[in-house]
């Protein structure tokens, strides 16, 4: 049935489009092997004959990059974490339990999907200098902890579980804050994770945000770093490579470690919408 | 317990586990998404008291006769009108090959789909050392071609040009992902019924994988529409905090962000984002609309 040519162009193909989509990644990582001063003088090689480690620990020493990168842990987790609970919660609270506007509440939660961030951007300044919070970690947390997106998502996949589950959970004495945390939670892990790690890469790749609500050194995080680092180096590019690889390679390691969670996110969740 | 009617007791309880998520809501998406509108209504605004003289149009006044908006505006629309297309059919073609080949479907998903996962500043980074003249990976391939190289960054005729690649480079994996996903929900007992009656690749998938591929492909264009209509990060990156070459990469939120934060003009700024929002919602009901009209035209034949 498969036609040896025709198979044989759709690898060429992709093969094709590979290479374009790995070539940044190569020279990225090619170029911070370089020595620092012959980039824009000598032409930069793809076989180096030396490579020059020691342009990642000149990047460390040249930035504050240590704080950098404790500061988009920090924010990554605690934005992360903060989401997953505050909507687990509501999610439970919007499959088993019964109140007054429910419907309603629902439907405006999706409709609230549907609003761009960008457009909350410039009130939500204002909120944040009027509580003085501008250049605080609360800044670059508080605002993510309400995600419509993620409550739809956990809805949808905790009204898969048949009712009756609940019901032999609360027979056998269970409370609702038991069941929510040693039935549910352990049963949707797959989803719980692939929602978390959308979360987890907005997060760590956010730059308008913390680019706005930060300006000092202590509180900046990797991206809005890099960009600081960049504005000191001018084009000493392979330093820039170096510390732009620093940027991406954790999310790196964690795709390849969670692919399949992942990819299950963004089909499950863009799917539905 | 169960499917009951909601009682005062029920109600209360529920709001405890509902407390964080509504308190988080009101306060950080639902009460500046009113804001927004109406500080794009502040006249005589003074940014430092936060005195507000008065309420009325003149912001979007002042965008109606501001060049440099409709240069934003042109740009922008210019890059959703060549990216939208081009990374729409590009994902299609690759999902379809990955979606045909008999081994490495994997592998390919994880290349094509790295650049989701990678930060959008640091690769910017890239692409800036990608596109310079003197020394740039591009134009080092473009002289193997025997092309006279081009200055991507500093001449206004490319520098938009490049932004473009570097959006439909990024937004690729996502709406490949997506595409796969929709290939995979197809029957295929479809596609082998066609076979049968003896159709053609090309017939099959203009008359069977295409139509059944629809609501997909309505999605995947909103999608990337409302993304590039969005562009920021790349543009910060590509350029080290300017807007191109005589501001021939200034996009709307580009915009946005230099009256906010530059020029203090945080009216006039949420003015811009007033439009933009409009431009997104009135994009996607078109879209949506116009697909389903095709849909029940499909259907009727």
């Amino acid at each position: 049935m498969a036609h040896p040519i025709r198979t044989t162009l759709w690898y060429l193909l992709l093969t094709a489009g590979a290479i374009l989509i790995l070539l940044p990644f190569g020279w990225m990582i090619i170029t911070s092997l370089q020595p620092a001063a012959t980039t824009l003088t000598v032409t930069t090689t793809w076989l180096p004959k030396s490579l020059r480690w020691l342009n990642y620990w000149h990047v460390w020493q040249a930035a504050p990059f240590a704080r950098y990168c404790l500061n988009s842990v920090l924010v990554t987790v605690a934005t992360t974490s903060g989401e997953l609970f505050t909507s687990l919660l509501a999610a439970f609270a919007f499959t088993h339990l019964r109140f007054y506007g429910q419907r309603w509440l629902f439907a405006l939660m999706v409709a609230l999907m549907l609003v761009p961030g960008e457009l909350l951007l410039i009130p939500n300044f204002i909120t944040l200098a009027h509580l003085r919070w501008i250049n605080t970690y609360a800044a670059l947390i508080v605002p993510w902890l309400a995600s419509p997106f993620m409550l739809v998502a956990l809805h949808q996949a905790f009204k898969a579980q048949p009712q009756t589950l609940y019901l032999a959970a609360r027979l056998d004495g269970a409370s609702d804050w038991q069941y929510l945390w040693h039935v549910l939670v352990p049963i949707n892990r797959p989803i719980i994770t692939a929602v978390a790690l959308l979360q987890v890469i907005g997060s760590w790749n956010a730059f308008m945000w913390p680019l706005i609500v930060t300006n000092t050194d202590a509180l900046r995080t990797l991206p809005v770093g890099l960009m600081t680092f960049t504005s000191d180096q001018g084009t000493n590019y392979p330093l820039l490579m170096a510390a732009s690889v620093c940027v991406i390679l954790p999310l790196f390691i964690l795709y390849l470690a969670c692919q399949k969670y992942l990819i299950l996110g963004v089909t499950a969740s863009r799917l539905k919408g | 317990m169960l499917n009951q009617t909601p009682t005062a007791k029920s109600t209360l309880k529920a709001l405890l586990y509902l407390a964080p998520l509504l308190v988080l809501t009101a306060v950080f998406i639902l009460w500046p998404l009113l804001n927004a509108f109406l500080i794009s209504l502040y006249t005589k605004y003074n940014y430092y008291t936060g005195h507000v003289g008065a309420l009325g149009w003149a912001n979007f006044g002042y965008l109606w006769h501001d060049p440099t908006f409709h240069l934003a505006a042109r740009n922008t629309l210019l890059l959703v009108l060549v990216a939208v297309p081009v990374s729409v059919a590009l994902a299609l073609a690759i999902a379809l090959g990955i979606n045909q080949i008999p081994r490495l479907a994997d592998f390919f998903q994880t290349v094509y789909f790295l650049p989701f996962v990678t930060s959008t500043v640091a690769i910017g980074l890239v692409w800036n050392w990608i596109f310079r003249l003197d020394g740039g990976l591009l134009n080092r391939l473009l002289s193997l071609l025997h092309i006279p190289a081009i200055d991507w960054l500093n001449d206004p005729h490319y520098s938009l040009g490049a932004l473009i690649i570097v959006c439909i480079w990024q937004g690729l994996g996502f709406n490949i992902i997506l595409f796969l996903a929709g290939l995979n929900h197809i029957d295929h007992r479809f596609a082998r019924a066609a076979e049968l009656d003896g159709a053609s690749d090309w017939q099959r998938f203009t008359n069977v994988t295409w139509p059944l591929l629809m609501p997909i492909t309505i999605l995947v264009i909103v999608n990337t529409s409302i993304t590039n209509f969005k562009v920021f990060d790349q543009v910060y990156a590509l350029f080290h905090g300017a807007a191109g070459p005589g501001d021939a990469d200034l996009t709307l939120m580009v915009y946005l962000y230099q009256k906010f934060y530059v020029e203090n003009q945080m009216a006039v700024a949420a003015a811009c984002g007033v439009v933009l929002f409009l431009c997104v919602s009135v994009l996607t009901l078109i879209t949506v609309g116009y697909f389903h009209h095709r849909q029940r035209q499909l259907g009727g034949r």
